[in-house]
């Protein structure tokens, strides 16, 4: 009896969160044309995945057809290696929302592999392979090594989909690849910044570590407009590899030397929060029409509640959600149609303080 | 060379830093032969060894083979290659390998090993030898002693010309000890010269033919085992003759106090992990006795056994007649017992600790963890030992490490004493360090028991505890062989107890 | 009076007290250059509307104090020990995550604290104490190479901090959590300052009133003759993981408060090579023996002084582990036998030529 109830209830919000999914795709134009501030990079999102967000109607439609498969037990066999959950919020995040979306219910028998290793996710797709799985959803420890084993894929006919990072192989050995854009989040990020009109932008840009996919898409784009316009000066550039107690050292040092400063731009919420407590014990304000402007990235749930708060200006996101663009693949493909654009750019938000709702924290905090 | 002759040592020389191991060493080896070689620890056994087997590179000398006059062995390999092969006390051998392995490692001539023929020849050695072993087996799987002739085996293989047995017999029961001899012999009789060290007399006159005997790193002589008694073998060793010593007593007056008839301590067949044969024990208020015997004889790890340094495995122990338990030394120390170790460097100074530091130490272990002295305290405590002792130091600050053997003796000897024992035991205080403090610690010695202190005294100079205990139990093999007292001390008398049986 | 260079050189702190007038000249020319004031420090209002002291010197002050709570427990089993926990990041983790988990009683996003801060301190302190008696069982009963036996929990302290929590990060609701990471209303002192002179002074009580740095250094110097006067080596060095133990707990809460929550990937991350190079900086053997405990503690303040420095001086700080390393190394030279030995020389033939002179 109460393991029937577990089942219905774990259903229920499967239901809602798929539909808050969809609805999420599907609004995403609409919150675009509402909202000023982040106008020119959503609507960019918004033309670049037109295919997607006309798709996203029938997740919904499709919902109910999957049940109805499952119902006559015809299950797509998927075999989903993902890098460890306990990496970061992020993973843990992507995780939970590719386990909630390949269920039976939806019509999906899947099996699951984590490593932050190649070598032994490598083994897990042999071993996929070998269980003859329909579909293999790869998120690569590493971008190299994987032509042999998607080769083999190919032979066994089985469709390889990549979600969340891309790999150095052949386009034709995989069916579709869905990821972020960092480079965009950046430029999404510097153009709200750039849209606040301030005369002067006397920035500390506080870094991931270096080298990364993310640190260099979201630093690119700043030091591009630094670069460029005459009134932005960067006047502290450090990294703190993700780690808060650095980022807060980092601040400290900066007021200590009394250098005047008006924004903060920190490459993830941890770093931003950081930068934060250094603020707040030297008594300088921050947030939402205060002295300081604060940038985070990542879109924790906390974070997004400090905007909300008003006591930081804008969080950027980086989508985990992929698992219903997976799914709208799958659904293509098995309904013979081919899929046009190989690699599909999800769409990515970014969010102010002034324009975020309870309902984009619950929605879009990880 | 002369004919018969299988190895010769002519003239070895080896110094380290500070000490010359081996001074103008001669030794020599004959076909079919079991020569024992002889001399207490540090008379230069192993160096001499160790030189043979090119662990250690001579200073000076020559050593020829046969074939070969003045080889150059270099390494273990050269060793090996000239026909030398060792085997040691602690076996050298990987357990979790097979026989066959075993005997065999390490000496492939190319990659490729042919499994089958490797224990077919294994096993074929193994039974010529008589060892009751088979090639597939574990090493591990067999006894110590079995383990010790694969050890053998293997060198016997290895076409040795030269077998050297280095306290192989140790850990050895005596069954196993006598199929080890068994094995010995037959190799003898296959023409293979074997230099064997041991520590045990008896083991010395069941099998071997010659003595080399050794004393600080000087030659004492090579005698055919029918012209060597076994006292006169210990009186070689210890460097007395037998006539010399007959009349050494009374230079200095020993305890002649009155000893009152209260026994203050009573061991009861005592018995430690250190390998000694359960032994009864006592001494009596104001008393100086000793432990003697040749070094490795077992005295240490009797007195180490009384003050629960080692694990004690069986016996009863009382103090004025009372049953105590001594599990570890400050058992000891609280029921009075101090001990002065033999080891000074190892057990006794804390080298970067100053000398005030050492000399409170004991004491203010047992005075407990949450009092400490306080520093005036602890000064005052270290200047009165520094003058009562005549400690040289330049302060109580300094490190005991800079001090020299001698003071740092009198440091350690300060901090017993600063315990106020009522049992005070002396593990060589004397060793290595100069005569005028030899003289000091043995006249304290004298008075501390006057002032009605029991005190154990052990030194390898007999006349030393001629000249100070009363009464001197003997040591020989890691039990206690007799005692003796009052007209029975004497140098010659020791000697033979010691020897036992015959002499 | 006379100024004898040979007393003066071998003193244990001549290192420490050198590094600092080093970097205190190193920042005196930075200010005339470039006209700032490393030494002020001024009074600001926090967004909290406290009065606070403000300036490097504070910084320096604040940011110190966990790795100064570190060192007093590293430089007891280092002396224990010859040897060193590597563990000490990751068991801050730990004890934090434990800490997290009971003032949050499980939840992520509670509204009140579950149980009283005081409390969850002493969970932390416990789970702290336990990691030591894990360190220190393998360390002194089974006899591992300290950094071996530490390896164990450097390697898998983080995921278990991530597991007791679930892998959510919790988020202290109080604000009065924060104080221990920032400031009491009303004092303009960070809390900091006061958490390490508690510990320092608790440090100091334990060394006047108890015999812990006899015997410690006794058994780092000479375990078997330790024994042989009473001691029992495998208790001393048990003990000395275990208060390492606790001033990872303390070290904890001063973390964990200072953002009222905890990431078990990067929550003092690389703390331990601080703490042990403070331990080195104090001019202490790392092989054991003869400690310094107030040399240990100055040297950890140097490390923040030399990581503020390095910040002001706005070097990458990616690079600052090069320049830790070159210190380390300077360190290394300068203790070595044969500098120690040449510069002993070189004072007394100095001493001589004087003397020649007059």
């Amino acid at each position: 009896m109460k393991k029937r109830t577990i089942a219905l209830l774990s259903a229920a919000i499967m239901t809602f969160s798929m539909a808050a999914c969809g609805g999420n795709t599907g609004a995403t134009t609409t919150t675009t044309s509402s909202s000023s501030s982040s106008s020119s990079s959503s609507s960019s999102a918004a033309s670049s995945s037109s295919s997607s967000s006309s798709a996203s109607t029938d997740t919904g439609a499709g919902s109910a057809d999957t049940g109805a498969a499952a119902a006559s037990g015809e299950l797509i066999r998927v075999g989903i290696i993902n890098n460890d959950p306990n990496e970061s919020g992020y993973r843990t995040a992507n995780v939970k929302d590719l386990q909630d979306m390949f269920k039976p219910e939806n019509g999906y028998d899947a099996q699951f592999a984590y490593s932050l290793k190649n070598d032994e996710q490598i083994q897990a797709a042999q071993g996929f392979i070998t269980d003859e799985v329909d579909y293999l959803l790869l998120s690569a420890a590493d971008t190299a090594g994987w032509d042999g084993v998607l080769k083999d894929a190919q032979a066994a006919g089985i469709k390889v989909i990549l979600f969340d990072r891309t790999i150095d192989a052949d386009p034709s050995l995989y069916e579709a690849s869905i990821v972020s854009d960092m480079a965009k989040e950046g430029e999404t990020a510097v153009n709200w910044l750039a849209g606040q009109g301030l005369d002067e932008y006397n920035v500390i840009h506080i870094q991931g570590v270096m080298g990364s996919a993310a640190q260099q898409g979201r630093s690119g784009a700043l030091d591009a407009k630094a670069a460029a316009e005459a009134n932005w000066n960067i006047v502290e550039q450090q990294t703190a590899e993700w780690n808060a107690e650095k980022a807060q050292q980092i601040v400290q040092s900066v007021i200590d030397s009394k250098t005047p400063f008006n924004v903060i731009y920190a490459e993830n919420d941890d770093m931003a929060k950081g930068a934060v407590a250094a603020l707040d014990a030297a008594g300088i304000s921050h947030g939402v029409g205060k002295d300081v402007i604060v940038m985070g990235f990542d879109c924790n749930k906390w974070a997004l509640e400090e905007l909300l708060a008003q006591n930081w200006n804008y969080d950027g996101q980086c989508n985990p959600f992929q698992a219903s663009y997976i799914d709208q693949i799958i659904k293509t493909l098995e309904s013979g149609a081919t899929i046009d654009e190989k690699t599909i750019i999800m769409d990515e938000k970014g969010f102010d303080a002034e324009t975020i709702t309870q309902q984009d924290v619950d929605d879009y905090g990880i | 060379m002369e004919e018969n002759r299988i190895l010769e040592m002519r003239g070895i020389e080896k110094s380290f830093p500070g000490v010359r191991a081996l001074r103008g060493v001669d030794f020599s080896l004959n076909k079919g032969e079991i020569h024992a070689l002889m001399g207490e620890n540090g008379a230069g056994k192993s160096t001499l060894i160790k030189v043979l087997t090119g662990v250690y590179s001579k200073d000076k000398g020559k050593i020829s083979m046969p074939d070969k006059d003045d080889i150059q062995i270099n390494s273990p390999q050269d060793a090996q290659n000239a026909g030398i092969s060792t085997v040691y006390q602690e076996i050298t051998l990987c357990p979790n390998l097979t026989v066959a392995e075993n005997m065999y490692i390490g000496r492939g001539k190319g990659v490729i090993t042919n499994w089958k023929k490797m224990n077919e020849d294994a096993n074929k050695i193994l039974r010529s030898l008589d060892i009751p072993a088979t090639a597939t087996q574990q090493l591990a799987s067999c006894s110590i002693a079995v383990q010790q002739m694969v050890a053998i085996a293997r060198a016997v293989d290895m076409d040795c010309k030269v077998l050297i047995l280095d306290e192989p017999t140790s850990s050895l029961d005596e069954q196993e000890v006598e199929k080890l001899f068994g094995l010995m012999r037959d190799l003898k009789s296959r023409g293979v010269g074997i230099i064997f060290v041991t520590h045990f007399l008896d083991q010395v006159y069941e099998v071997c033919d010659r003595i080399t005997v050794l004393r600080d790193g000087t030659l004492v002589g090579e005698y055919a085992i029918a012209d060597l008694p076994r006292v006169e073998l210990v009186a070689k060793m210890l460097g007395k003759e037998m006539d010399d010593l007959s009349d050494i007593k009374g230079e200095i007056a020993g305890y002649q106090g009155d000893i009152v008839d209260d026994v203050v301590f009573e061991a009861e067949g005592l018995q430690s992990d250190a390998g000694i044969k359960p032994f009864d024990f006592y001494i009596k208020k104001g008393e100086v006795n000793g432990f003697t015997g040749l070094l490795g004889s077992g005295r240490s790890e009797c007195v180490r056994a009384i003050f629960g340094a080692d694990r004690v495995l069986a016996g009863k122990v009382k103090m004025h007649g009372k049953e105590v338990k001594i599990a570890k030394p400050l058992d000891a120390m609280k029921c009075g017992i101090a001990y002065l170790p033999e080891d000074r460097k190892l057990d006794g100074i804390v080298g970067d600790l100053s000398v005030r530091d050492n000399i409170i130490l004991a004491l203010q272990v047992l005075t407990g963890f949450f009092k400490p002295f306080s520093k005036a305290k602890a000064q005052a405590f270290a200047e009165e030992y520094i003058k009562k002792l005549n400690i040289k130091t330049a302060s109580a600050d300094t490190p005991i490490k800079s001090l020299s053997g001698g003071n740092q003796q009198k440091v350690i000897l300060a901090r017993w004493l600063l315990m106020h024992p009522e049992y005070l035991i002396l593990d060589e205080p004397t060793r290595g360090i100069d005569v005028g403090t030899k003289v000091d610690i043995q006249k304290l010695v004298l008075e501390l028991a006057g002032e009605g202190m029991s005190v154990t005294f052990i030194s390898s100079e007999t006349d030393e505890m001629l000249r100070t205990c009363s009464r001197l139990v003997v040591m020989r093999d890691r039990k206690t062989v007799g005692e003796l007292s009052g007209e029975d001390l004497s140098q010659n008398k020791i000697m033979e107890t010691i020897a036992g049986g015959e002499g | 009076m006379k100024f004898d260079i040979k007393k003066l050189l071998s003193n244990q702190l001549v290192i420490p007290f050198a590094a600092i007038i080093i970097l205190c000249l190193v920042n005196l020319g930075y200010d005339i250059v470039k006209d700032a004031s490393f030494f002020s420090i001024e009074v600001v209002t926090n967004n909290s509307g406290n009065s606070v002291f403000s300036g490097p010197l504070i910084t320096i002050l604040d940011y110190g104090s966990e790795l100064a709570i570190l060192a007093i427990g590293m430089t007891l089993v280092t002396a224990a020990s010859g040897g060193q926990d590597i563990s000490v990041g990751a068991t801050i983790a730990i004890a934090g995550s434990a800490m997290l988990r009971v003032l949050c009683g499980g939840n992520t996003r509670p509204e009140v604290l579950a149980t009283p801060i005081i409390v969850g301190f002493l969970v932390a302190c416990i789970v702290g104490m336990l990691c030591g008696a894990f360190n220190g069982m393998l360390v002194a009963i089974f006899r591992i190479q300290p950094m071996i036996a530490t390896l164990i929990l450097f390697t898998a302290g983080r995921s278990i901090a991530a597991w007791i929590n679930n892998n959510e990060l919790p988020i202290v609701p109080d604000p009065k959590f924060a104080y221990f990471g920032s400031f009491i209303p009303g004092v303009p002192i960070p809390t900091t300052v006061f958490i390490a002179a508690a510990c320092i002074i608790t440090a100091a009580l334990l060394l006047k009133f108890t015999n812990l740095g006899l015997y410690t250094q006794a058994v780092g110097i000479n375990e078997s003759s330790s024994r042989l006067n009473g001691i029992n080596p495998t208790a001393i060095k048990f003990i000395s993981f275990i208060i390492l133990g606790l001033c990872v707990a303390v070290a904890a809460l001063i973390k964990v408060s200072r953002l009222s929550t905890i990431n078990y990937s990067v929550i003092a991350k690389d703390i331990e090579m601080d703490a042990i190079l403070a331990v080195a900086l104090g001019g202490n053997a790392l092989s054991g023996g003869k400690f310094n405990l107030w040399a240990s503690i100055l040297g950890a303040y140097i490390i923040q002084f030399l990581t503020t420095t390095l910040y002001r001086f706005k070097v990458d700080s990616a690079a600052l582990p090069a320049y830790k390393a070159i210190v380390v190394i300077l360190l290394v030279v300068f203790s070595s036998p044969v500098v120690r030995q040449k510069m002993q020389q070189f004072s007394s033939s100095r001493a001589a030529a004087k003397k020649e002179v007059a």
